[in-house]
């Protein structure tokens, strides 16, 4: 192969470590929601997809894309209490697929409700000002939204580890996915903390919708192959595990990057085959709790 | 004059004694209350598939998320087949099912390895690797356009002239396909394998406690429902004489979810129920609307909030009824 060179290399590892963030930032939504209420959100991709059109609008509208980082995740984050409160605690003692189907179902009218709002068409994608353009990081020119996006996940990453590893809420909630009636005997609120955890994972799902739109096409289909996508993450991952979900994210994003460079034609099915490949050398996943699910 | 409970209940627990013949009998007269033909032989499609998907759903509790992977590899084998290999449709349909039960061989044999939700997860995310194959394979399959001119000419049998041009014999033709499997489906549940089935989802470690080989078992069942899907998909092909990339999708899957859940899952009759109700509503509402996607998600959402039982399921329920009518 001509052409092949270690700065290219190191190019397209970057390009799937941007790719990768996005992918850790949903997975650990997911994996957020599913330790704490052993709730699988369907509807993950379309809270990505409604936070990607969100974020384009109010960037259009006010011009700053700060102020849209802060009030999109805001918005989804009060969806997700609806959806909680409304929707999926009516599910509970009914049996774990039941929030599983009835997030199933809301993702379709999500996606329909933003196809009513924004039209079929989809929306052009808006790299923020000041963050367009390409930067040399050393080794050749690197998008620097890309960039931007890699130190903004993990900015996220810590903030959320902190949350959960520094705070009293955290402490709650380490200790909810592991025993909920000791906390429940406590005298915790258990429910608020659903709630609360509901909420933190559907936002963070928005604000990785409005931080990814600039690197891909934002249309009210664009959460479908992503909940997939996610899925496959969090199943290398290793099902309720915040670490699994990081560590698989990054993993995805490269293995998918590295093989559009070797066999584009291929590369989204690389990812899936890296799945099956896991699922059978370790089912419960990389960083997963064997017996937990599996 | 109103009917009393008890008359109701005797007329369910005959449709229960009969199932497959009172399936035979609503088929029969079905394209005659249908506005047109192709809805109707829809519904015999869809219906097929999602019995097929409720055979490991309803019955064993193993909620999959990728039995549109097996819609779409019958409807594509038997395309393929056809189109790029000019073989007779009989033995094009028997590659399609086979085809199906070998893929629901290997998914099934990664997939029983989890359960519960990460079951769910996990078949989807397979599901999807057959969607890109098949996406990918342009040269085969037709790529995004899908696979064009499945076409069976005119045939006769026993006198008979089959021609598919006439959707009333279409309909009939496809009808005996599906009725067979339905009454293997019927077959399956009344066997010792059916019992061992239900007794897998009402408690896994009792069952294996018991002797049953479980692992061996949840995949046999896959398998089975598997090919009745692919079985589906073959006579989806036929009937439509296209292969559209979207019948692999995870989306399909989740169709037969719902068609399931509408008509009411683990009931013999409820997922052919839930798609009639599920595909007429369709034909209705989006000749007014093309938001039938909202539609279709808030009724789910209904279902599972209120009826979980479904629509066949709820009946049920309010009957007296003997214990193995359901």
């Amino acid at each position: 192969m001509t052409g092949l060179t270690l700065d290219l290399l190191c190019m397209q590892m970057l390009t799937g470590i941007a790719l990768g963030s996005i992918y850790a930032l949903l997975a650990l939504g997911l994996c957020l929601i599913f330790g704490m209420l052993t709730v699988v959100n369907f509807a993950h991709g379309a809270f990505f997809m409604v936070g990607a059109f969100l974020g384009v609008f109010f960037l259009g509208l006010t011009g700053n894309f700060w102020f849209s980082l802060l009030l999109v995740p805001l918005i989804t984050g009060v969806m997700g209490l609806f959806t909680e409160r409304f929707l999926v605690r009516p599910m509970y003692g009914r049996g774990i697929d039941y929030p599983l189907l009835l997030t199933f179902g809301l993702s379709y009218v999500l996606i329909e409700l933003t196809r009513i709002i924004f039209g079929i068409e989809g929306m052009p994608s808006i790299t923020p000002a000041g963050l367009t353009g390409s930067v040399n990081v050393g080794f050749g020119y690197f998008p620097k939204y890309r960039l931007f996006l890699i130190l903004a996940t993990a900015v996220i990453i810590l903030c959320i580890w902190l949350f959960i590893q520094k705070t009293r809420y955290g402490l709650i909630i380490k200790a909810g996915s592991r025993d909920q009636e000791i906390l429940k005997v406590l005298g915790v609120d258990i429910a608020k903390v659903w709630l609360i955890v509901f909420a933190v994972g559907t936002a963070i799902a928005g604000l990785s919708g409005i931080l990814a739109s600039p690197t891909r096409s934002v249309n009210p289909e664009m959460g479908i192959p992503i909940l997939a996508e996610s899925f496959v993450v969090t199943v290398v991952g290793g099902m309720g595990s915040p670490v699994g979900a990081v560590v698989a994210g990054l993993l995805v994003g490269i293995v998918y990057s590295m093989t559009s460079l070797f066999a584009p034609e291929l590369a989204e099915l690389s990812i899936f085959v890296l799945m099956a490949v896991v699922l059978i050398i370790r089912p419960q996943g990389l960083f997963g709790k064997a017996g937990l699910m599996g | 004059m109103k009917p009393s409970p008890s008359t109701l209940a005797n007329i369910t627990n005959a449709l229960a004694r009969h199932r497959v013949l009172s399936v035979a009998i609503a088929l029969m007269i079905l394209p005659f209350v249908m506005p047109y033909e192709a809805l109707a032989i829809n519904i015999l499609v869809f219906g097929l598939f999602a019995m097929g998907f409720n055979l490991l759903f309803g019955y064993m509790g193993m909620l999959s998320f990728g039995h549109g992977a097996f819609l779409g590899m019958g409807g594509y084998l038997t395309g393929i087949s056809m189109v790029h290999f000019s073989l007779p449709w009989g033995v094009a349909i028997l590659i399609g099912v086979l085809g199906a039960a070998l893929g629901g061989l290997v998914m099934g044999f990664l997939a029983i390895r989890t359960r519960g939700i990460y079951f769910s997860m996990v078949t989807l995310a397979l599901g999807q690797i057959i969607y890109y194959i098949f996406y990918k394979a342009e040269s085969l399959t037709g790529g995004e356009n899908g696979l064009r001119g499945v076409k069976v000419e005119a045939f006769s049998v026993f006198g008979f002239t089959v021609d598919f041009l006439n959707p009333v014999t279409k309909y009939y033709f496809i009808f005996l396909f599906v009725l067979a499997a339905i009454w293997f489906i019927s077959r399956i549940l009344n066997s010792p394998l059916g019992a061992v089935m239900e007794a897998i989802r009402e408690n896994e470690k009792r069952a294996a406690a018991c002797g049953f080989n479980v692992a061996r078992t949840k995949l046999l069942v896959f398998i089975l429902s598997a090919g009745i899907c692919g079985l589906a998909g073959s006579l989806r092909a036929l009937h439509l004489s296209i292969v559209p990339i979207d019948s692999l999708h995870y989306l399909q899957s989740g169709q037969a979810v719902m068609m399931s859940i509408l008509g009411g899952m683990g009931t013999f009759f409820g997922p052919f129920i839930g798609a009639a109700v599920m595909l007429y509503l369709e034909d209705v509402i989006t000749s007014f609307t093309t938001h039938w996607m909202l539609v279709v998600g808030l009724i789910f959402m209904f279902f599972v909030l209120f009826f979980p039982q479904g629509i066949w399921g709820s009946i049920l329920h309010k009957l007296p009824l003997s214990k193995n009518s359901k």
